[in-house]
């Protein structure tokens, strides 16, 4: 299959669904249009509540926040995961002991801490930083432990052979196992950090592209509530994409299923 | 008909021994309890200068015999000398191209020849001019920023050859390196590894289970038995002038002869590894 004709067919399911829910919305084809407006809103109406936002600026302001709340998340996650998953690995025994305290704690769903979050860091961005941060930081910690416990043997070997001294096999073979494995999960981890932040904003704050969803809900706005989840999946996409060319950039040297030229 | 000498160990040899396994034993703990004895008792010297390749059934023993050499594990009874000292922790005056895949894949080939000479403490800049020149050496002059998984099998091999040589070990050791390989891509693999040597002659140990190969290249070949407890069955000097080309060399009268005298020995040895295979 052509990819104009996938990129065709993909435009078409959205026209379709919009369609549909304009169709709905408007005519009694469905049933009762006032209904389902007040349940569904129209597309007609999003689109302009959107417009509206970007045109008046203060989504800009919510946007920024998000994700200022997320880039943290995901940094301070990170660092985090990478420091004490390396040590981890690199310690069996401080591993083993705390092995039962690490499960435990990545089992526990992180949405009831973000109360907790909020009455020690207050309303501000730092409360939804730290939920952003319990997520963040089991995935790129466990990646992290995996890299450097996975190094293969053989190439272990012969970086020793090869006279590396303890400081240049951290160097030139754990970290870069270790950065590869966590580079893999870095979809899973900036997703993460979004859904921190939103989650940590819909339960408690004053901005936020989840604040604003949940304002809306507040007071049954079902126009602005799918106006932000739009936003916010438009916001989602355009992470995920920058991560893909991160991804690509970082991981050059790994086989590739589609690297041959065509 | 010119018997081939069977190389006596104690005989004192005139050039120096780079390498001397005395005696050594190596015995693995298994994982579900219990041990395996993989080698027993292997006495072996490779004098300075000298190619001596080991042949033996699979699983006999041959990289375990390496790995011990090399200082990557414990004999758990004998001692190995390094150029007449005991060898504690990693034999540092060694090179050694392992049997899999061992370069470091988010390393471009370039940057896996130089690393050696970066850990070193050679300057990056000369480093890379040095690796590039290396990798032109082993005819990968335009695969410089090639990463490993973009490369043959071969040419991953030339990689690891270059990224020891460079280094300038005084021992090298070699296990199947050209194991993967075709037959034609063998044979030349094999002229580019004997000019290679040739220039410095450095101490070599090859572990091959390709006869014809360990007879072309080496100056003596030796025999391990099928495991458990593995020994040396046979030990040969192969008397054919250098330098040698690999293809012709396999017609000459005097190869066959060794072929012949060491393949009796060794066919022996490779049906009983695949007996015990059978029953295990
Ligand atoms: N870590 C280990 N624990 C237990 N047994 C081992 C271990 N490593 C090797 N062995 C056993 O020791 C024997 C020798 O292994 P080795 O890898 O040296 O064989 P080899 O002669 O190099 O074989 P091949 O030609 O197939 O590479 C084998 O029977 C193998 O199963
Ligand atoms: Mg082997």
């Amino acid at each position: 299959m052509s990819r104009t004709f996938l990129l065709l067919l993909q435009v078409l399911v959205a026209v379709v669904i919009v369609l549909l829910w304009h169709v709905a919305s408007s005519t009694g084809l469905f049933g009762d249009p006032k209904t389902i407006r007040f349940f569904f809103s129209t597309p007609v109406d999003v689109v302009t509540r959107i417009g509206t936002w970007f045109a008046g600026g203060t989504i800009w302001y919510h946007l920024g926040i998000t994700l200022l709340e997320s880039a943290l998340a995901f940094g301070l996650g990170s660092v985090g995961g990478v420091v004490i998953g390396f040590w981890f690995a690199r310690r069996p025994m401080l591993a083993a002991v705390f092995d039962p305290y690490v499960k435990a704690a990545n089992a526990l769903p992180r949405v009831v801490l973000a109360p907790i979050f909020a009455l020690w860091l207050g309303l501000g961005i730092w409360s939804k930083v730290a939920l952003g941060i319990t997520l963040v930081f089991f995935i790129v910690f466990f990646n992290v432990y995996q890299g450097v416990k996975e190094v293969s043997p053989a190439v272990l070997a012969n970086a020793r052979m090869l006279g590396m001294n303890e400081r240049q096999l951290l160097r030139h073979v754990y970290l870069p196992s270790a950065l590869s494995w966590m580079f893999s999960s870095l979809h899973t981890s900036v997703g993460f950090a979004v859904v921190g932040a939103v989650v940590g904003e819909y339960l408690g704050s004053s901005a936020g592209l989840g604040y604003l969803i949940h304002q809306a809900e507040g007071v049954f706005d079902v126009t602005g509530v799918f106006a932000g989840m739009f936003v916010l999946m438009a916001f989602v996409i355009l992470i995920d994409w920058i991560v893909t060319k991160v991804e690509n950039r970082l991981l050059i040297w790994r086989p590739r299923p589609a690297t041959a030229a065509g | 008909m010119v018997r081939l000498a069977l190389v006596s160990q104690d005989a004192p040899g005139a050039r120096e021994r780079a390498v001397m396994l005395d005696g050594v034993r190596i015995t693995f703990d298994l994982a579900g309890g219990g041990t395996y004895e993989a080698v027993d008792t292997v006495h072996l010297a490779v004098e300075e200068h000298e190619f001596v390749a080991i042949v033996g059934p699979t699983g006999c023993g041959k990289s375990t015999l390496l790995n011990a050499a090399a200082g990557l594990l414990k004999p758990s009874a004998g001692t190995v000398r390094i150029f007449g000292e005991p060898l504690s922790g990693l034999n540092r005056r060694a090179g050694y191209l392992f049997q899999q895949d061992s370069l470091m894949p988010w390393k471009t080939a370039l940057e896996n020849v130089a690393i050696g000479l970066e850990v070193a403490g050679t300057p990056a800049r000369e480093a890379r001019d040095r690796a590039r020149d290396w990798l032109g050496r082993v005819g990968l002059g335009a695969f410089c920023e090639r990463y490993p998984h973009m490369l043959s099998g071969g040419q991953r091999k030339r990689v690891g050859l270059a990224q020891v040589l460079i280094r300038d070990p005084k021992i090298l050791f070699m296990d199947e390196p050209f194991g993967p390989l075709d037959a034609q891509t063998r044979l030349i693999m094999g002229d580019l590894l004997l000019s290679l040597w040739s220039t410095d002659k450095k101490a070599v140990m090859f572990v091959t289970h390709d006869l014809e190969e360990a007879i072309a290249l080496a100056d003596r070949v030796v025999i391990m038995s099928a495991g458990p407890a593995a020994r040396i069955i046979g030990d040969y000097r192969i008397p054919l002038a250098r330098p040698r080309d690999i293809a012709e060399i396999k017609l000459d009268p005097q190869f066959h002869e060794a072929h012949r005298e060491i393949w009796h020995a060794l066919k022996e040895e490779v049906l009983k590894g695949y007996r015990q295979g059978d029953r295990s």
